[in-house]
């Protein structure tokens, strides 16, 4: 199965200077439990990469160990290879600041900072030294603008983001990430707080932002998968059964255990 | 192991319908072909007036199928499934329609009697029910070499076709009296080779069910 995937990945990306992301041989464990077992995976820079899988599969913890936010976790152990950008993201000298600088990430719930919308967003550049009012004028309203808040926002800057909707929460968030200019995009479960309306709108944004960044989701909603995303990983028991182009994964996916997951009969 | 109990059952009544229909196309279209032999113009009237019920299975069949997407959202095979249970449907109203057209013809004959070569489209009408029979137990069984193997009746019966009408043909300049019944048994050999058509249309959906690609077998 492994071969099958490799050979796969390979054959969609024959480019390897588009490649963001390069998963070689990734095994993670949480004390003795093995959440991740030999992944491959490569992603390609401006598309969307959809995550999917059941509750413990591992799917939310690769893409924390993408920023090395899984780190966070003491009893964490990995063996393998991250290449973001040809370069092993385990390496000794690779800062995790400037890895995570290039990979912003988006969570489940909305978790802007309790301060003013504003605030929020200046609040990545100020940390990397950017002190000039009109300068930082610039890039909250770059970044609002580019997470589409912009017009809802843009005359009450300076009051508190709790006073906004979660589904504008949530586009403040991928302001706040955008502020900071990164490369790759992480979101986990972006949308699951949010109403359908909401969840359309950062559906959108999605689309617009590939132009742009690479993105990689984590979803429980196939359906969303599927409409936002160009290549789609089923992870199961911490291994990837297939990766493949969204249309092929939803139509003529090749492993039984992809069908039967994504036809709501495995559980 | 999850299953999906509701989209499973809700399947199941559309799957029962299909079969429902199918058997009454391909058994309309055989007593459509009894009545044209036997000059039955009360048989071919009620050949007629039964067709709405084919039509009204027909349309049921696509209104259950489109609740069925919308309300369940399938995927890969089971979407599949659903399209091609809905152009198979399809393609057997078409059958009922041609049943139709056979008892028209068969009022336009009235009780004149017939000319000589009415047996081979007996016998055309013997391998295309056949024919629509074996597709049916294929579809039903999804069974993929019977499928395969309608492309030969198909071959078969578009021999027979050529054969009949240019014997119809000749039959013509030998009688050019009975021009007229000539005319509307050539169709009716017509209707019978589209069904035939129609039952290798099922198998290549049959398999493009199966396997996820376009299959061509009228080739």
């Amino acid at each position: 199965m492994m071969e099958k995937v490799l050979e796969k990945a390979s054959s969609m990306n024959n480019q390897s200077s588009n490649i963001v992301y390069n998963t070689q041989q990734l095994n993670l464990w949480y004390g003795n439990h093995h959440a991740l077992k030999n992944i491959d995976l490569e992603i390609k820079e401006n598309e969307v990469t959809a995550i999917i899988g059941p509750s413990g599969c591992g799917k939310s913890t690769y893409i924390k160990t993408l920023n090395r936010m899984v780190e966070l976790v003491p009893t964490v152990k990995t063996s393998g290879k991250i290449l973001y950008r040809e370069r092993n993201i385990f390496d000794a000298d690779y800062g995790v600041e400037e890895l995570r600088t290039k990979v912003g990430m988006v969570f489940q719930k909305p978790n802007p900072f309790p301060k003013s919308i504003y605030d929020n967003i200046a609040y990545g550049p100020r940390i990397h030294g950017i002190k000039n009012k009109k300068i930082l004028d610039e890039i909250v309203e770059k970044s609002l603008r580019g997470a589409a808040i912009w017009d809802e926002v843009k005359d009450r800057l300076n009051t508190n983001a709790y006073s906004l909707s979660g589904g504008q929460q949530q586009r403040i968030c991928i302001a706040r990430c955008l502020a900071i200019e990164p490369d790759v995009i992480l979101m986990d479960e972006p949308t699951s707080a949010l109403d359908p309306i909401s969840t359309l709108k950062v559906e959108e944004l999605i689309q617009e932002l590939k132009e742009d960044y690479s993105i990689i989701i984590v979803t429980h909603n196939m359906q969303q998968a599927a409409r936002i995303s160009d290549k789609t990983a089923f992870f199961l028991n911490g291994e990837v059964v297939e990766f493949d182009n969204t249309d092929v994964i939803f139509s003529t996916p090749e492993d039984k255990r992809t069908e039967d997951y994504i036809s709501g009969r495995f559980g | 192991m999850v299953g999906r109990e509701k989209f499973d059952a809700e399947l199941k009544k559309v799957q029962d319908l299909m079969l429902e229909l199918s058997n009454m196309a391909i058994n309309t279209l055989n007593d459509s072909m009894d009545h044209l032999l036997s000059n039955n113009i009360e048989g071919a009237l009620t050949v007629i007036n039964n067709d709405i019920h084919i039509n009204h299975m027909e349309e049921e069949i696509n209104d259950r199928v489109i609740l069925l997407i919308a309300k369940q959202q399938p995927v890969a095979t089971d979407l599949r499934r659903l399209m091609v249970l809905v152009k198979a449907a399809s393609d057997m109203e078409r059958i009922g329609d041609y049943a139709v057209n056979i008892a028209k013809e068969t009022i336009r004959i009235g009780k004149d009697e017939h000319i000589a070569p009415i047996h081979l489209i007996d016998e055309m009408r013997i391998k295309t029910i056949a024919m629509l029979k074996q597709i049916l137990d294929a579809f039903i069984n999804e069974d993929m070499e019977e499928a395969k193997k309608i492309a030969k009746l198909d071959d078969e019966i578009d021999e027979m076709y050529g054969h009949a009408i240019r014997t119809l043909l000749s039959v013509g300049v030998e009688q050019p009296s009975q021009l007229s019944q000539i005319t509307q048994l050539s169709f009716v050999c017509r209707y019978l080779e589209r069904s035939a058509d129609h039952a290798t249309n099922m198998a290549e959906r049959l398999l493009f069910l199966l396997k996820g690609k376009h299959y061509e077998l009228n080739n």
